[in-house]
């Protein structure tokens, strides 16, 4: 399930040029953010589990996640290039699979491994905060790159997509209807980091074993629907 | 007129070989020029912000945020009506505010459509290969993207005020918060209009356009927000106003907090601190305009020769 030269290519494209920039940036500006408030506040542990909770995992680690998702496949897709991979004797669900692979190795190493460090910096991982988040950010990791690969695969305008789940549901939605927040990858993330963290601080809206089922289910359905329509695509002209 | 070919072949026995004249004649109507060349890209941008002349397909994602953004107003006014409430429930000044994450949506979604795909097809040198200069192109473009947010902006301010006046609330009360509103909504279109068409202009990339608008305008607001509460749970109001000098929507509410009488929402609703604050966060935005216009007419000064 895994093929060394589409790991390659897409890695290759995922960190080409600006595009690595922009995946930089954002978790440069998480650290610098966390030593700001570490040097005017010192150590206080809701401290961190605001910046942990509100920024990287709300609003950092969906972003990383659709542009590491969607940009494993979706240019390729776009401009037509995926067709050559597509000739070549791979199976279409090895493709699928091997740019998970890197689209979850790329969010990770830009998300939760940040994730820790900030966590480290703000509090020096004091009732295990740093590690449930960085663990939290690790498992969304794993979710939003399956699900916004499917996107990719499913349509041309798959960043948007994926930009309108991560910011109108999980963020508007989410702080209006509860409801809203049983179905978002951050709250079933949230639920394996509330196990890990010793304090109160760490709090999900789901069950932890609702939130490790809905969590396996989303993952492998979106990987296998995605092989599927892979297997079936139509190469749409420009608009 | 006929050809000349005809005449010229039948007389043309005589000699052996000649150019023919096939009738190509010199372009002798009116020409437009400069001005109506800027003004047709113009209104070609400001209609393609919103799909029309473009494919169905592409008309439904700018349509549909123009309906979720006019969708709560309708709401609250509906209910103002029915209800004989004395005030609507919120300012016109804070609407733009709850519903930011549309207006990023938008601006991300649009700006990288009105220049990427020049930038991707190769089409800026076929522009300056009219009479519109760089100027005109980059602000036909800024214009047009500011235009088109103005109107997903200003639309539901205009269904809230017209609703205000139907359920017989206070006529001048309410013209002055409209009127507030529609210049801090101008100054929040231009705003947003030049960040975006800046980072849009980078990629010829649609698709990593669109996370990249999105991403400037919502990770510093994540960020400031964030730091902003912490801020403000250890007790510095100061900080909190200074904080916000950092991310475009926050210079927004610090402007129309300070001079356009809105409520602040930053953790404590005071807005900038006192009139220098206001005005540092107006310089800034006006910095911010001044500055993307420079970078926008640098980046296209090479671009695609």
């Amino acid at each position: 399930m895994y093929n060394p030269t589409v790991a390659r290519l897409t890695y290759r494209a995922l960190l080409g040029r600006r595009r690595a920039l922009i995946l930089f940036i954002l978790p440069g500006l998480l650290l610098v953010t966390a030593i700001a408030v570490r040097l005017l506040t010192g150590a206080d542990d809701q401290t961190t589990a605001d910046l942990l909770g509100g920024f990287a995992l709300g609003t950092m680690v969906p972003l990383i996640g659709v542009i590491a998702g969607t940009g494993a496949i979706g240019p390729e897709i776009d401009d037509g290039s995926i067709v050559y991979l597509l000739a070549k004797p791979v199976k279409r669900p090895v493709i699928i699979c091997t740019k998970l692979l890197v689209a979850v190795g790329v969010t990770i190493v830009f998300s939760a491994v940040p994730t820790l460090i900030a966590g480290l910096v703000l509090g020096g991982n004091s009732q295990n905060l740093a590690v449930a988040y960085a663990l939290s950010a690790a498992v969304a990791s794993v979710a939003y790159s399956a699900v916004f690969l499917l996107l990719g695969t499913v349509t041309r305008h798959a960043v948007v997509a994926g930009l309108v789940y991560a910011l109108v549901w999980e963020s508007l939605f989410g702080s209006l209807v509860a409801g809203a927040r049983t179905l978002s990858v951050q709250q079933w993330a949230l639920a394996l980091g509330g196990k890990v963290a010793d304090g109160g601080l760490v709090t999900s809206d789901v069950g932890l074993p609702a939130a490790v089922v809905l969590l396996a289910v989303v993952t492998a359905g979106a990987t296998w629907y995605a092989g599927q329509k892979l297997r079936g695509l139509t190469i749409a002209g420009e608009e | 007129m006929p050809p000349e070919t005809t005449t010229a072949a039948a007389a043309g026995t005589a000699g052996a070989t000649r150019i023919h004249n096939i009738g190509y004649r010199n372009y002798d109507g009116p020409r437009l020029g400069r001005a109506y060349a800027r003004r047709s890209l113009f209104v070609q941008s400001l209609r393609g912000a919103y799909g029309l002349g473009r494919s169905a397909k592409s008309k439904v994602l700018p349509m549909m945020l123009l309906a979720v953004m006019c969708l709560p107003a309708g709401i609250i006014v509906a209910v103002a009506v029915a209800t004989n409430a004395d005030d609507l429930p919120l300012k016109y000044t804070s609407y733009a505010l709850y519903l930011q994450a549309v207006i990023g949506l938008y601006v991300a979604s649009q700006a990288p459509q009105a220049v990427s795909r020049d930038l991707r097809f190769r089409t800026v040198p076929l522009y300056f290969s009219r009479p519109v200069e760089r100027v005109d192109y980059v602000a036909s473009k800024l214009a047009a993207m500011s235009s088109a947010l103005f109107v997903l902006t200003a639309l539901p301010l205009v269904v809230l005020y017209a609703g205000a006046l139907l359920a017989k609330l206070d006529f001048a009360d309410q013209t002055e918060g409209f009127g507030q509103a529609l210049v801090s909504a101008a100054l929040l279109s231009v705003l947003f209009a030049c960040v975006g068409l800046v980072v849009a202009a980078l990629t010829p990339r649609r698709g990593f356009g669109v996370a990249a608008v999105i991403a400037v305008l919502t990770i510093p607001y994540g960020a400031v927000s964030t730091v902003q509460v912490i801020a403000w749970e250890q007790g510095s109001q100061a900080a909190v106003g200074w904080l916000g000098l950092f991310s475009p929507i926050t210079l927004i509410d610090g402007v129309q907090t300070r001079f356009l009488g809105a409520d602040s929402a930053f953790p404590g609703a005071q807005g900038p601190d006192g009139a220098l604050g206001g005005l540092v966060y107006l310089a800034v935005v006006l910095a911010l305009i001044a500055g993307s216009y420079f970078l926008l007419m640098r980046r296209y000064r090479k671009v695609g020769l």
